[in-house]
């Protein structure tokens, strides 16, 4: 109780300063500068691990059964270990064996990495949600099992992963920031380099805060356009009105 | 036709027929030609002559009722996507679906989607068609819909291997009956032999226990009571 009471009276309110001219001035170009940077992370990484997560959770699906625990195996060790270790083990870990990634690759590299062993989980799961009987209804018309995953399976399994995939696209973005850790000037690097020079912590965070609040609340709304884009009846929100 | 009691091994044989279960033993013969299951390429190409319906329809859920007809023209047999369109819409035309060709599953009912799945599998043009149990996982006013459509292919002269519940069908339609039991087929003939009067078959005994039940719960069965009477 003492404890809490001299928590709250170290407060001083008459402290806060929010330095406007400096955050227009200063912080905003900067940052601006590391949006680029962190763009230029995100996408590739968001694209490829997309693409990666989609055959790594087919593949978990349908590959035969030594892909299939090599796959599990995948999984469960990027999955398991933290991303920044996995980012230290690529950038200053492989060199050692004569790896040598540039920051910005070392940094798209571990990011797909990481977001595709979470969008395979995804994609995993919609795919084995796909009834049994539309699989038998594909091959008993003629088509071969990979034209069945193909053109049957996928543009209903992707249906159902879109919510948690884009749940892992926020997720990305997030985690983009440890890109500052392997030496690369992204939002969080920038932010911290100013930050260092003036201390002015509470604008150059606050900030940055926003920033990423900024981009992730672009990702929502463009997640949200494709999945009403792709909406059919029968899957999800428009299931109910869809009755005949 | 194929009849017999659930778990006799109906939709397992069926099902072993185009090989989407491996049978144990035993040769299938299209046109008398041995089918060799292990070549893909044979496989896949004697699957697009023999059509099948499934009891639960089984329709694409992302595609509409033309997508449903279509997919298999565009991406088995390789038809350009206006004429597998065409196509599609002919087949729907023939099940008197046309006007429903931009519904999807969900929008459709029991028998709308069963009539979809009949004109996706006439689409291929197939040589004989497998149906298993068609209308048992239909509501009991959406049969007759569906019964229609099979008769009328059966008119047409359609080559059909029937699972069955219903016998009215198996006495309008068959031209043989085949009682399965325990995976096992227990009795083999014409519908005229196996269900004579006094003809003491088990085929006979299973469609007399089908009207007893039929009688205690008179709405789904009047089709059924109809068969005892002309049996009687």
């Amino acid at each position: 109780m003492e404890h809490l009471l001299d928590f709250f009276s170290n407060i001083d309110a008459s402290a806060f300063t929010f330095d406007l001219d400096y955050i227009s001035e200063k912080v905003i170009p900067v940052l601006n500068r590391g949006l680029w940077v962190s763009l230029s992370l995100i996408v590739p990484s968001v694209i490829l691990g997309f693409i990666f997560g989609v055959a790594i959770g087919a593949g978990r699906v349908f590959a035969p059964p030594r892909i299939r625990r090599l796959l599990d195996l995948h999984v469960t060790l990027v999955r398991g270990v933290p991303l920044l270790v996995q980012m230290f083990i690529i950038y200053y870990g492989l060199p050692s064996i004569g790896i040598r990634f540039e920051p910005y690759v070392a940094g798209v590299l571990s990011f797909t990495i990481c977001t595709s062993a979470y969008q395979a989980e995804y994609i995993r799961g919609a795919l084995m949600s796909i009834s049994q009987g539309q699989i038998k209804a594909a091959h008993a018309l003629g088509f071969s099992t990979l034209k069945s995953v193909l053109w049957v399976i996928i543009p209903q399994a992707l249906r159902r992963a879109l919510p948690g995939c884009g749940n892992e696209v926020i997720y990305l973005i997030k985690y983009s920031s440890l890109a500052s850790a392997i030496v690369m000037m992204d939002l969080t690097g920038e932010a911290v380099g100013l930050a260092s020079q003036e201390y002015k912590y509470t604008e150059v965070y606050v900030m940055l805060g926003a920033y990423y609040l900024a981009i992730t609340s672009a990702a929502t709304l463009a997640l949200y356009l494709i999945e009403r884009k792709t909406a059919i009846p029968g899957f999800g929100r428009l299931a109910a009105g869809a009755a005949k | 036709m194929l009849i017999g009691p659930s778990g006799g091994g109906k939709s397992t044989f069926l099902q072993c027929l185009n090989f989407l279960i491996h049978p144990d033993q035993g040769e299938v013969f299209l046109d008398g030609k041995r089918i060799n299951p292990d070549n893909k390429r044979e496989l896949y190409d004697f699957r697009q002559h023999v059509g099948m319906i499934f009891q639960d329809f089984n329709l694409f859920d992302h595609l509409t009722a033309e997508g449903n007809v279509s997919i298999a023209l565009r991406k088995v047999k390789g038809m350009s996507k206006k004429e597998a369109h065409a196509r599609a819409i002919h087949e729907l035309d023939r099940v008197g679906l046309s006007m429903r060709s931009d519904h999807y599953p969900a929008q459709l009912s029991g028998g709308q989607k069963q009539r979809v799945a009949i004109a996706r599998a006439l689409a291929m043009d197939p040589k004989v068609i497998l149906l298993d149990e068609p209308t048992s996982a239909l509501d009991p006013e959406l049969v007759g819909e569906v019964v229609a459509v099979i008769r009328k292919l059966a008119a047409g002269g359609m080559p059909m291997l029937l699972a069955t519940h219903q016998m009215d069908f198996a006495q309008a339609l068959a031209t043989e009956i085949i009682f399965m039991e325990k995976g096992r087929i227990v009795e083999q003939g014409s519908p005229e032999t196996l269900l004579a009067p006094g003809a003491g078959t088990r085929t006979q005994d299973f469609c007399l226990s089908l009207n007893q039940m039929g009688a205690q719960n008179p709405a789904p069965c009047c089709s059924k009571a109809e068969t005892q009477e002309t049996m009687e």
